[in-house]
């Protein structure tokens, strides 16, 4: 049970999650809650796949995953923002559509056969970093690089930037920015979008880089309904959001590995003597997920996190409230 | 937009959903917590199989199907239909349920965790025969029990993973074994007393899964079994992984339950099923009311069973063509024998055995039998020596 090992296929499983926690925190800042995002992945998974398959080049399938859990995230954009209907109903609904979508659109895609995938590369010079080195530039997916550029742009973005104050304001008092003359149900939308496509990106990684295919619905087994806890976790914040993606990401691999050796740091490792301590943690992710879900449903502690207060609320301009 | 426009856009958008839904058909099909069940055809002999994975996952589901296809093609006025990706226990008895109401006759379940479901089913659809894959259970009346002896496919597996290690220089193998039940533990013992035949010094590395099918997951437990040191890998669960994994890492991988699973180079042979011929004889018989539903567990002599590369019309794969020529040959001649019945599951388990802890298992002379295969000491099954060690060679525990 090595560490760099572990941490290593952390970060590439890791990165899944980084994705698509990023992108839900832009649009959950902007006050919409989506509870879709494991369908959006799904579709980005299979779009991306299909498209490598059929064009040989698997940049035009992050493309086109980008377009198609983009376009997807629309139908609940419209069903939030235009039609005012329930965040959660909505979200849940997208999730349903989403995963039979790709499962008709995927139909025969997972005995297809080898495509192009993503490439992988170490960085030199980073790479000779001790510890971090070979963990972090080591042979490594171009997603899991991008995936270390994003997370200080979109914490830079939407601390620092002008754009980055009005996606927080419409988020905190959409009223406000109305009257600031910010028109808050476009840039709902857009922030919507942004998620949907940060999705696409995940499931585009899963199914081009970390774990090529398409094995249907078992190919983000719930990663979305994970990231969804993360950013609830994160505090929706980008940079905790990668602390959290990675130690799931590591968690995962850990499972398996922690099987392997009699002891550890000398002592009696019980990971190896009862094989079904290791299930438990598998569950760890998921029961991870209700435990903070339910935490965050909770308005007042869900405030003190951080949450942004318009957050699942419909702004309907004139009327009181936020 | 304004905000009518887009009320009427809904409205539309709902009329046509409606519409195309009704478009689907004058009797829309029945579904159950989101599974379709397929109809039956009067007058012919209705046959349904439930798959836990797709029914081209490339290995063990495929195999099963491709049984099911044989049995259309070859027994006179049958009827088939399958379901797919069925979750194990509680969720796959109403998909039990509902065939048996459809009025199928024979029902095949492929899955370990179907095996509870099925029983309770036998009972309130005396007329339906349920027969359970891999379980270890049956009534005796019309819940009977199917598997073959693997452990013999699995055992040469063994020997030729052991020899290409030895040859690689890397005496360490692993394997990837799904759920903790003795199926799992047996094939996993044939394999280590494969691989010490044709090397003393191998050892057998362990993971456990928790999961028939999960690609992902399959080829995460791969790469944890290579990056810890295996030289070759083999999987106890549904999908090549383990091939494809070996492939990236320049090692060798061994799949499982079907022929095709085993393509690429990465793979040194794969053990695997032919289903047809024993489901058409069972769906014969059942037809004819011969076939008692009860313990079947079948040899290598009914042809059921494979070992990619060493049967008729297929090559050897280039991994073990390079193995020494007694390997190969010792091979071949455990496979004929195996094919005339002459080297069964009990030839592979015959004493002295050994566990990893020391402890004589099965001594000298001695052989496990039937039960003994199948069954925990805590099963109350009677058995003497049970499956619940790991032998020697492998670096693992049991649950306790």
């Amino acid at each position: 049970m090595d560490p760099i090992i572990i941490l290593h296929a952390g970060i590439a499983s890791g990165t899944v999650l980084l994705f698509a926690t990023i992108g839900e925190i832009f649009t959950e800042r902007s006050g919409i809650l989506n509870l879709g995002l494991e369908g959006m992945m799904l579709i980005g998974a299979m779009s991306a796949y299909k498209t490598a398959l059929a064009t040989g080049n698997p940049w035009l399938g992050v493309f086109v995953a980008m377009l198609a859990a983009g376009l997807l995230s629309q139908v609940h954009a419209i069903i939030t923002i235009q039609l005012q209907a329930d965040q959660v109903v909505s979200g849940l609904a997208l999730t349903f559509l989403g995963t039979g979508l790709s499962l008709v659109f995927g139909e025969g895609l997972s005995k297809a056969g080898a495509v192009a995938l993503l490439p992988s590369f170490s960085i030199p010079g980073l790479v000779s970093i001790p510890f971090l080195g070979p963990i972090m530039f080591e042979d490594q997916s171009v997603m899991v690089y991008l995936g270390y550029l994003l997370v200080p742009l979109a914490w830079y973005y939407i601390n620092r930037t002008r754009p980055g104050l009005h996606l927080r304001a419409i988020g905190e008092y959409p009223a406000a920015a109305d009257a600031l003359g910010i028109n808050v149900n476009r840039l709902r939308y857009f922030y919507v979008l942004v998620g949907g496509m940060l999705a696409g990106v995940a499931g585009a990684t899963i199914s081009l880089a970390v774990s090529p295919g398409w094995f249907s619905h078992l190919t983000t087994s719930g990663q979305g309904w994970i990231a969804i806890g993360l950013v609830i976790f994160a505090q929706w914040d980008p940079i905790r959001a990668a602390g959290g993606s990675y130690a799931f990401g590591a968690l995962r691999r850990m499972i398996l590995d922690i099987q392997g050796p009699m002891k550890i740091f000398g002592l009696r490792n019980p990971f190896y003597y009862n094989p079904y301590w290791g299930f438990f943690l598998q569950m760890l992710p998921y029961a991870f997920t209700i435990v903070v879900l339910v935490i965050g449903s909770r308005e007042a502690i869900r405030k003190r996190m951080g949450s942004p207060a318009a957050l699942g609320l419909p702004y309907i301009r004139g009327e009181r409230g936020l | 937009m304004s905000r009518s426009m887009a009320l009427r856009l809904a409205v539309l958008l709902t009329l046509l959903a409606l519409a195309l839904t009704a478009c689907g058909g004058e009797e829309a099909p029945e579904v159950v917590g989101g599974f379709e069940i397929p109809a039956v055809e009067e007058g012919k002999f209705n046959i349904a199989m439930v798959l836990i994975g797709p029914h081209d996952d490339g290995g063990w589901s495929q195999a099963h199907f491709e049984g099911l296809e044989y049995v259309a093609e070859n027994v006179p006025d049958v009827h088939i239909a399958y379901i797919e990706n069925v979750p194990e226990g509680a969720d796959s008895e109403q998909i039990f349920r509902s065939l048996s109401r459809k009025g199928f006759d024979l029902i095949f379940g492929t899955s370990f965790g179907y095996m509870d479901p099925m029983e309770v089913l036998a009972e309130e659809f005396p007329d339906v025969t349920y027969i359970h894959i891999s379980g270890i259970k049956s009534n005796m009346t019309n819940f009977g029990n199917l598997f073959g002896a693997m452990e013999n496919m699995k055992y040469m597996a063994g020997m030729l993973a052991g020899a290409r290690a030895q040859m690689d220089g890397n005496p360490k193998l692993g394997y990837m074994a799904t759920f903790p039940i003795p199926e799992e533990i047996r094939l996993g013992n044939a394999i280590a007393l494969g691989m010490r035949e044709t090397c003393p010094e191998c050892t057998l590395d362990v993971r456990w899964i928790n999961t028939w099918h999960d690609p992902i997951i399959e080829k995460e437990a791969a790469a944890s079994l290579f990056d810890a040191g295996a030289q070759v890998v083999f999987t106890g669960a549904d999908t090549p992984a383990v091939a494809d994994v070996a492939q990236e890492k320049g090692k060798w991988g061994v799949t499982y339950d079907w022929y095709g699973s085993c393509k690429i180079d990465a793979c040194l042979t794969a053990p695997y099923w032919v289903w047809g011929p024993v489901y058409a004889e069972i769906a014969e018989g059942v037809i004819a009311g011969t076939y008692t539903p009860g313990w079947d567990y079948f040899d290598g002599d009914t042809g059921a069973l494979g070992l990619y590369g060493f049967m008729e019309g297929e090559e050897l794969q280039p991994g073990v063509a390079e193995l020494p020529e007694d390997v190969i040959q010792a091979v071949r001649d455990l496979v004929a024998d195996t094919l005339v019945g002459d080297f069964t599951r009990f030839d592979v388990f015959s004493g002295p055995i050994y566990d990893n802890q020391g402890n004589l298992i099965v001594p000298e002379g001695k052989a496990l039998e039937q039960v003994d295969l199948d069954a925990f000491p805590e099963f109350g099954l009677g058995c003497e020596y049970c499956m619940k060690w790991w032998a020697e060679g492998i670096t693992a525990e049991l649950p306790e």
